[in-house]
């Protein structure tokens, strides 16, 4: 498979921020010592200083798929995805894995299934792309920080992968894994860059959950394959629930009888449950979930404060699967 | 000047994808690091005899001020965007704003009094308030630290510069502790 740099005409967004544009204000911000201000204390200015001056960037590749034509939402720029990405392999600042990750290696990949099924089996980089059909989905993706962004995603139906690994019946959960490599990933090998994460990030859903039509195994957005701090070459969206559930970069799939582990559960458990459905009406301990900004183009004075939906306004596809479960109790 | 440079980024929409976050993050950032700028006066003053440092406490004093209060309206005209059902709720419901509140309610008790007219005529008092600005500095810290979702290292170093530039003052302290005691044994 051919990899090459796309040109500027498969940009669908004309709203995107030049690049120039973009690296000039970084320039200018450095040259009058003020990228200091606001990183004062910053363990990365090391490198922020010295990195976007001969910079690898990563390639991406275009992708054929078949289009989301019914959906017309306002789509956030491509150039917002791009270089605002909670991705604490690559440090916590929301910058940080845009610069650090551009030499991140997708190619080879290895996504193994496995666990209580019939069929175990291991997919690598070309079966990403090659093995289903690939459609474009355009999602609502809510943070729990209480912003949001409708993102263009690019893949296939998690349900997919798993009906070809034929789940027996004590397959009751699904576990997923990130890659741990801290030879590639800085906040694995430091734990001060990486926010004191027990790497590898794991996060999992019910079967039902897994199965649901929405449960999408990315492996594109805007048109191209996965920049890595999207989360390249494959990642997990579950788009009525809080981001960190989507899963970047993933290597395992493991269907389980019990319920496994998730990072962010792990870390502050009394803030972060294991289903985190979107829901206006159970707050974050520190702050209100009742409504977000939508990050769309427009600066400071963009009116983009909107309420939050019930399950991030998939209801209509996902409210019965939790039509027993008290979703205060469960967060 | 870097405040309203950063605005005018902000509202061109150069501040990265969520300028409002990183507009309520610069103002903040900036009252701290302009109070810990501050809190360096005395101590600088007394080893650097020659340079008249201590003229420069007001204005940068005012300068935290004005800082904190763009942080303050910040929050209320950009995260809020004027709904003030949403404002008035956060300010009551949620710990680490009421800390923020109250180190800005002592800061703007300190900035009316700045004035020097106000000051002439409060005599002792004067000093009393202003040396709220220990509790200030600590309130201040302990806002940002409850306000991070998971990376403390930043108000972790800040709050060992705070104790770096409280110990320079160590003898105050000892003297306050000494009324306060002495004010108890009555």
């Amino acid at each position: 498979m051919l990899i090459k740099t796309p040109a500027k005409s498969l940009l669908k967004e004309n709203q995107v921020t030049d690049e120039s544009l973009y690296m000039n204000r970084r320039d200018l911000l450095k040259k009058l010592g003020y990228l200091g201000a606001g990183t004062l204390l910053s363990t990365s200015v090391g490198a922020s200083w010295f990195s976007s001056d001969k910079k690898e960037t990563f390639k991406q590749a275009s992708l054929t798929f078949k289009k989301d034509s019914g959906d017309s939402q306002i789509l956030t720029p491509e150039s917002k995805i791009l270089t605002h990405n909670n991705f604490y392999e690559f440090g916590t600042k929301k910058s940080q894995p845009a610069e650090l990750a551009q030499s991140f290696k997708v190619d080879p990949w290895q996504l193994k299934v496995s666990g209580e099924v019939e069929n175990e089996f291991t997919l690598d980089y070309n079966d990403l792309f090659k093995l289903f059909e690939l459609e474009e989905r355009i999602y609502r993706l809510r943070c729990v920080e209480a912003w949001s962004m409708v993102i263009p995603w690019i893949g296939f139906e998690l349900s997919h992968l798993i009906k070809r690994a034929k789940p027996t019946s004590k397959a009751k959960y699904v576990a997923f894994e990130t890659l741990y490599d801290p030879k590639q990933m800085p906040g694995q090998k430091s734990k001060r860059i990486g926010g004191g994460i027990d790497y590898p990030y794991v996060e999992g859903l019910t079967i039902e959950e897994a199965m649901n039509p929405l449960t999408l195994m990315s492996t594109g957005l805007y048109g191209k394959t996965l920049a890595p701090q999207n989360g390249a070459p494959v990642r997990l969206v579950v788009p009525w629930k809080y981001g960190f559930k989507s899963i970047k970069s993933v290597v395992s799939i493991k269907l389980v009888e019990k319920m496994p582990p998730t990072t962010w559960n792990i870390l502050a458990p009394h803030e972060y449950g294991f289903y985190a459905n979107v829901n206006p009406k159970v707050d974050h301990p520190r702050w209100s979930q009742a409504s977000e900004r939508r990050i769309t183009s427009g600066g400071l004075f963009a009116k983009n404060r909107i309420p939050t939906e019930m399950f991030n306004g998939y209801q209509q596809e996902v409210a019965h699967i939790y039509k027993n479960l008290d979703l205060k109790k469960y967060y | 000047m870097p405040l309203f440079y950063t605005y005018s980024l902000a509202i061109s929409d150069e501040l990265g994808a969520d300028p409002v976050e990183a507009i309520i993050h610069f103002t903040g950032i900036g009252a701290l690091n302009i109070l810990l700028l501050t809190l360096c006066i005395s101590p600088l003053s007394k080893r650097i005899q020659q340079l008249p440092l201590l003229k420069l406490r007001r204005p940068l004093g005012i300068w935290v001020f004005v800082y904190a209060f763009c942080h303050l309206f910040s929050f209320l005209a950009f995260e809020a965007q004027f709904d003030w059902a949403l404002f008035v709720g956060e300010i009551i419901e949620r710990p680490y704003i009421w800390v923020g509140m109250l180190s800005f309610l002592l800061l703007a008790a300190l900035t009316v009094t700045s004035i020097s007219n106000i000051k002439r005529k409060m005599g002792k008092r004067w000093q009393q308030l202003h040396n709220f600005v220990y509790l200030i500095l600590l309130l201040t810290i302990w806002h940002y630290y409850w306000s991070v979702k998971l990376d403390v290292t930043s108000p972790a170093i800040y709050l060992l510069l705070a104790f770096i530039l409280l110990s320079f003052r160590q003898n105050k302290f000892k003297r306050l502790s000494h009324f306060v005691s002495f004010g108890r044994n009555k």
